[in-house]
């Protein structure tokens, strides 16, 4: 999960580093994904996984590490947990 | 009584490159349907005045004190008013932020002109 989380990631946050080097608790905002780029982010990661963010998710926090974006998707989906 | 500012940009390319990749669930998770509404012209969604209205959300958290993204998109809506004007509604966690921060009333002023789509937000602040 966290390969496809990455590549999310990479592909739409803009960061501008490798994203195999961020570690999975590290700031994504901090890193320099703005907020108009999470939103590419979320819509990205709901393509990969095929879920869909109710609102309630669609905030900072949700989308501010791979770990928490992890927590979320799992919430969502807890097949992927496994 | 205190005031509180918050200010933001956004960029219409940034918002055309989002179209382009995620077309109207990209519009249906950010904007309300009378924000879209408010930025078609002649059936054409104008990536400027999107790029305002995100900024204008952006701006709203600022004022409220909350930081980016506290609360979904959709929660903080830019309508026009009588005369024209954009005013902003609050609804859902973005209403009960701005409640428990004191704040009573909020003024926007929306700005797009080429690269970049810009608001600023003037929170009224009591107690």
């Amino acid at each position: 999960m966290n390969e496809k989380i990455r590549q999310a990631i990479g592909d739409h946050a803009r960061l501008g580093g490798d994203i195999h080097t961020l570690a999975d608790d590290a700031d994504l905002y901090q890193a320099g994904m703005t907020s108009h780029a999470s939103v590419n982010v979320m819509l990205a990661l709901e393509d990969a996984f095929d879920i869909e963010f109710p609102d309630r998710m669609l905030t900072r926090t949700v989308f501010e590490s791979i770990a928490s974006i992890r927590a979320a998707l799992t919430e969502l989906q807890p097949s992927l947990a496994a | 009584m205190a005031l509180r500012i918050g200010f933001d940009l956004e960029s219409p390319a940034r918002v055309s490159e989002s179209l382009a990749a995620h077309g109207e669930r990209y519009l249906r998770r950010v904007y309300t349907a009378a924000e879209i509404a408010d930025c078609r012209r002649v059936g054409v969604v104008d990536p400027c005045r999107l790029a305002a209205r995100f900024a204008a959300k952006e701006a709203t958290f600022k004022a409220i004190g909350v930081g980016t993204a506290a609360a979904s998109w959709r929660d903080v809506e830019v309508l026009r008013g009588p005369s024209a004007d954009p005013r902003l509604v609050l609804h859902g966690d973005a209403a009960t932020l701005a409640q428990a921060a004191g704040i009573r009333e909020l003024s926007l002023s929306l700005s797009c002109a080429g690269s970049f789509g810009a608001a600023i937000v003037i929170a009224l602040v009591y107690g």
